[in-house]
């Protein structure tokens, strides 16, 4: 199975707190701030969960794995994420 | 940005209480945190997804000493960037 946003909004409107049209709004707008954090290069960190960062990635020759051309690959920041320790021993018990 | 001040913001951003806007920030992170722990997969339209990626145990040195060691093999989630913040972090353009 996939979680989706979906998803997150049912959990939200089982709380009881806000209406499914709220629910669904407030999930939109908190994607919406942790993306305009990264874009402005700022890092996330979400204790218990992980640290979302923009890493920075110099400009590097690279080849077309298709044709084997060898490219240029301009400069470009790319989004990483590390994992809590916590959430990382939750996910490996019982591997 | 720390998860309260994520918490302040959505508040702020959406004129709700502190409280309120705590609930929704733990229950979006607890619903992907499940998601992971059960190994299922994880998709965010727009921000990125998730999957649960297994490594194979190796034998391995600490770096310090020279010492050899076994790794353990392990499970760890690997993200994926979505479209649109991959080119938001590039200033709007993909550069593919």
């Amino acid at each position: 199975m996939t979680l989706t946003k979906a998803h997150i909004v049912e959990n939200l409107f089982a709380k009881n707190i806000f209406t499914k049209t709220e629910s669904a709004q407030i999930i939109e707008t908190l994607f919406e701030i942790v993306k305009q954090t990264l874009e402005t290069g700022e890092d996330v960190l979400i204790s218990g969960f992980g640290k979302f960062s923009v890493k920075e990635k110099n400009q590097r020759r690279g080849r077309n794995p298709q044709t084997g051309d060898p490219i240029m690959l301009s400069p470009r920041k790319v989004v990483t994420f590390k994992c809590s320790g916590v959430l990382r021993e939750r996910i490996n018990v019982g591997k | 940005m720390t998860k309260s001040q994520l918490i302040e913001a959505l508040a702020k951003a959406e004129g709700i209480t502190l409280k309120a806007a705590e609930t929704a920030v733990n229950v979006t992170f607890q619903s992907m945190e499940q998601a992971l722990i059960k190994s299922d997969r994880l998709e965010i339209r727009g921000f990125g997804s998730f999957k649960v990626k297994n490594y194979e145990g190796y034998k391995g040195r600490n770096p310090k000493t020279g010492e050899l060691i076994e790794v353990e093999s392990k499970k760890l989630p690997f993200f994926k960037v979505g479209k649109e913040l991959k080119e938001r972090v590039n200033g709007g353009t993909s550069q593919d």
